[in-house]
């Protein structure tokens, strides 16, 4: 349970990151990284705030590369695929970014039919069709005409999934898809990831740090800190877990391995006046 | 470095001018001609273009009449008002069309190009559409650019005709001087290629200069609303500055 090779051991891997390392503005943000996430599955990617969640995923989608390592998406390395060829690949994966990123001179509609035109080739009125198919899904057929400023911020973000999923990908990646959710958009939320990786099939990786939902939602979490993968299994089996930093994160305590303070000088040198750093 | 990382020290300036050249070569090389393509571009014209006429309709008409005002006090007193519609063609064609069209066009549809785009990038859009596996240098940049570079021109023509209306309303109708005068001195004396054709040729340098400065700047703004607030500035700054210098170069080239 504390490594990522009991997960591999019995679903053969969507992604793979074998040893990555990563920095960014000065600041280490993975060291020798290693994580698989198994196909057809959800799996939560947690950890506390700048642990570097959002990074995996930028890694996994080929916005950035490693300084170290490797990264696989099925049979391909991500990391050294030229810009045409990552293209392509990308064609096959959805993602719903935290603030949806809907285009805002589009309609709803158009923000779904956005990436069949200019990929799928087939015919407006297909298009149109597979659009308002996706947007029933997400129940928002009747809001196709609606601009995102119309749109509240739930609606906002089940439509970009709706255009995520427009291409029926085989991955699905949601980068805090219940950050800043009303209860009833959670649970939509909730129901439309699970839904979807159901009725497709699809590998879906959720990066988020809600506790709760992950436990009514994903096969297998990993938990990302101190720079590493600390730990991944079912939720259950996190539950359980009496690894300190899987606790801190579970229980919610304020200190822990993660510190409730940001490093500084002793709080006495600072008040005394002998450190001077903030005169 | 990221694009919106700004290069320091006193070198500074000729490393932004060597991004901001590479940031064209690389617009220029994505080109593509698509049904998709040419429609963003088509809107694309109507919002720097259409929408940018109020101002351009307005500044080109007061032009005229002040240029006018201005030139037939100083030539009465060496009695050759009849030169006036002369020197109003000549200093509209060769220099105040293209430059004051471009100062306004920047003030007007550059800010908007740069905010625009600063502000996709700080909503992710761009980093949306890239992932999407649709290339923002050829769905954002690229209409823009073009936008530009059509509409200053096609402005320049309409600020010079207004511009030349004023003239006629105030030396014609406020001044009762002879229209036919009016006209006659200045078909006389303007030149199509040499007056109007370098004039216009000016513009279209200057169309290819606004369209990419507003586009650079906000493709390299900082994805904050200080940084966006910041780029739209520099936009109208750097477009400022480089038609006025590019413009004496053209005009001695030119000449």
């Amino acid at each position: 349970m504390d490594n990522s090779t009991s997960i591999a051991a019995t679903t053969p891997p969507a992604i793979r990151l074998d040893k990555v390392s990563l920095a960014l503005g000065g600041r280490q943000i993975l060291s020798d990284f290693s994580v698989e996430i198994p196909a057809g599955k959800v799996t939560a990617v947690m950890g506390p705030s700048g642990a570097g969640k959002t990074t995996v995923m930028r890694l996994i989608t080929g916005q950035i590369k490693p300084d170290a390592g490797e990264v696989w998406l099925g049979d391909a390395r991500v990391d050294t695929l030229k810009p045409r060829e990552l293209n392509r690949l990308r064609r096959n994966v959805g993602v719903l970014l935290q603030n949806g990123a809907l285009f805002t001179d589009l309609t709803a509609f158009d923000n779904v039919a956005l990436p069949l035109r200019e990929h799928s080739g087939l015919p407006e009125a297909l298009i149109r069709r597979v659009a308002l198919l996706k947007l029933q899904t997400v129940g928002l057929r009747g809001a196709a005409d609606l601009y995102p400023r119309e749109m509240s911020g739930g609606m906002n973000r089940r439509v970009a999934m709706a255009r995520a999923m427009a291409l029926d990908p085989d991955l699905m990646l949601y980068d805090e898809p219940f950050a800043g959710l009303d209860p009833i958009s959670l649970g939509v939320s909730l129901r439309l990831i699970r839904d979807v990786n159901q009725a497709l099939g699809t590998t879906s990786v959720v990066i988020t740090h809600d506790v709760d939902e992950v436990a009514k939602l994903a096969d297998i979490v990993c938990i990302i800190a101190d720079q590493k993968l600390v730990a991944s299994g079912a939720p259950q089996a996190l539950d359980e877990s009496d690894h300190p930093l899987v606790r801190q994160f579970i229980d919610g305590l304020p200190d822990g391995p993660v510190p409730f303070h940001y490093p500084a000088p002793s709080l006495e040198s600072d008040l005394l006046g002998s450190s001077g750093a903030n005169q | 470095m990221s694009p919106f990382d700004k290069p320091k020290g006193w070198t500074a300036p000729v490393r932004e001018l060597g991004r901001a050249g590479l940031f064209l070569i690389t617009a220029i090389r994505h080109m593509r001609l698509t049904r998709l393509q040419l429609g963003e571009t088509l809107r694309q014209i109507y919002f720097a273009g259409v929408r940018s006429l109020v101002i351009i309709v307005t500044g080109g008409f007061f032009v005229g009449l002040v240029l006018t005002l201005q030139t037939y006090d100083t030539l009465t007193r060496f009695g050759a008002a009849d030169a006036a519609s002369t020197v109003l063609a000549l200093s509209l064609f060769r220099e105040l069309g293209p430059v004051l069209t471009t100062l306004l066009f920047a003030g007007r549809a550059g800010t908007s190009i740069t905010a625009e785009i600063g502000l996709m990038r700080a909503t992710e859009q761009l980093d949306a559409m890239d992932l999407m596996a649709i290339d923002p240098m050829e769905r954002i940049v690229q209409p823009r650019l073009i936008a530009g570079i059509i509409a200053v021109p096609a402005l320049t023509l309409i600020f010079n005709a207004c511009a030349i209306f004023g003239g006629i309303v105030f030396a014609v109708f406020m001044m009762g001087n002879d229209v036919i005068t009016f006209w006659g001195g200045m078909q006389a004396s303007v030149e199509l290629w040499r007056d109007f054709g370098h004039g216009m040729l000016k513009a279209v340098a200057f169309g290819v200069l606004a369209g990419w400065l507003a586009v650079y700047y906000g493709w390299t703004a900082r994805p904050t609303g200080e940084g966006v607030a910041l780029a739209t500035t520099q936009t109208v700054i750097a477009t400022a500055i480089s038609v006025l210098m590019l413009d004496f170069v053209l005009s001695a080239f030119m000449l």
